[in-house]
């Protein structure tokens, strides 16, 4: 830092620039050039006699442009937060490692937007709030991106995810970046009105109400999950007295009572049974728990795909799985924490029409 | 619509339970042999063997 020499200069001049230690009005700008070269700078230029008058703080050193503390507390606050809400997890998802450099790049982008927004205004440069709209479009790009990936990737899977759970994920995605934009923009504001220790205390807020939403509810909140005895009527397969399908040949029945873990999931109300309904939220279930403990099947025997069904008369849903794992507290536990998806999520008690019927 | 369900054999011990079917009719002459069908078909087209009770097994692909 010592080396750098200050130079005169008629190009593009900084309000942070503009003053001197002693206080007089210098226009003047901080080059790289190193001091120990003197001045025989290509261009040539005349001797700089105020090359004696090294001042250390970063905002004069460099060009620096209008607000960049504001931007770049926002843009790393931003980024940071997206890199903490990359979930890295079972649902093997972006566990990829270019999933994550996509997500990350992404995340920084929408960081950038949304710090420049405020400094913008302040600067009067109405045009540039506009780019917000323009990034609005490019991240339901994402969503879309996401969903053909997952849905490509889901034929792959033996026990698949389910069209419900990849929309939820991908909308997570898209959702995850306009939060991102809205964070950098309230830091990065807060930052200008203040400093950038306020800054990032509001980030540091944003972050932990962050974390307390993006958890959203899980099977746990809405039913009991408990073991159900696997048992079968002739040819057809149950757990308890909940029908789940018709399977040929002793040599399956045997694996079945063998290996074969019955789960039962009871729901607390009827927008629980609603919701446990919904044929996505299911294959959630089956896929989360095959996931989770493993599968004892191949492509070729597709009798062993978990399976989970509806007893009609109760709203109960019941999960039938051959898994590799033989622990069924662990199972339940899996279960338990499979997440709620949003397009499964419906209310009918808060409909009048609904609420009055259940009565 | 699309069908995802569909019948893609047959195996019985008894022809006379089974007509005009629109998928290939195995016939087997004992328990075993049925069984033993029904296995190999299933592992071959991947489909799930299903018991109709009556000395009749349908594979089907789901």
């Amino acid at each position: 830092m010592k080396n750098l020499a200050c130079v005169r200069s008629s190009g593009f001049q900084h309000p942070a620039s503009l003053h001197r230690r002693d206080g007089a009005l210098v226009r003047r700008r901080w080059s790289l050039w190193p001091k120990a070269l003197g001045d025989r700078r290509p261009s040539g230029g005349p001797p700089d006699d105020s090359a004696q008058d090294t001042v250390f703080h970063t905002k004069e050193v460099f060009d620096v442009p209008p607000h960049a503390e504001a931007i770049l507390v926002g843009v790393i606050s931003g980024a940071l937060i997206r890199y903490l809400f990359l979930r890295r997890d079972y649902r093997q998802y972006p566990s990829y490692p270019h999933g994550v450099v996509t997500h990350l790049s992404l995340g920084f982008i929408a960081a950038f937007i949304g710090a420049a927004a405020i400094p913008a205004i302040v600067e009067k440069e109405f045009t540039a709030v506009t780019f917000l709209a323009l990034a609005a479009t490019q991240f339901r790009e994402v969503r879309e991106m996401e969903r053909t990936m997952l849905q490509n990737l889901d034929q792959g899977n033996l026990v698949p995810r389910g069209p419900d759970y990849i929309e939820g994920i991908a909308r997570v995605f898209e959702a995850r970046n306009y939060l991102i934009m809205f964070t950098s923009l309230l830091v990065s504001g807060i930052t200008l009105w203040g400093n950038y220790l306020s800054g990032l205390l509001i980030a540091v807020v944003l972050l932990l109400i962050g974390l307390q939403l993006k958890g959203g509810k899980t099977i746990t909140d809405i039913a009991k999950v408990r073991q159900g005895q696997v048992h079968f009527d002739g040819p057809l397969l149950y757990v308890e007295d909940i029908d789940f399908m018709n399977l040929g040949m002793g040599s399956v029945h045997e694996v079945y009572l063998e290996r074969g873990i019955g789960i039962i999931i009871e729901p607390f109300d009827d927008n629980s049974r609603a919701t446990l309904a919904n044929n996505g939220q299911r294959m959630a279930i089956s896929h989360d728990a095959a996931a989770l403990m493993g599968i004892y099947k191949d492509v070729d025997t597709a009798e062993f795909t978990p399976i989970v069904r509806r007893d009609l008369d109760t709203g109960r849903v019941g999960l039938i799985i051959v898994p590799i794992e033989q622990d069924v507290k662990f199972l339940i536990e899996a279960v338990k924490r499979v997440p709620i998806l949003e397009s499964a999520l419906s209310m009918p008690l808060k409909t009048y029409a609904g609420g009055k019927a259940a009565d | 619509m699309e069908l995802e369900k569909l019948i893609l054999a047959i195996i019985t011990q008894d022809k006379e339970k089974v007509y005009g079917a629109g998928a290939p009719v195995f016939l087997a002459i004992s328990q075993e042999e049925q069984d033993k069908i029904a296995l190999y078909l299933a592992r071959i087209t991947e489909g799930v063997i299903h018991d109709l009770e009556n000395g009749v097994y349908v594979l089907v692909k789901h």
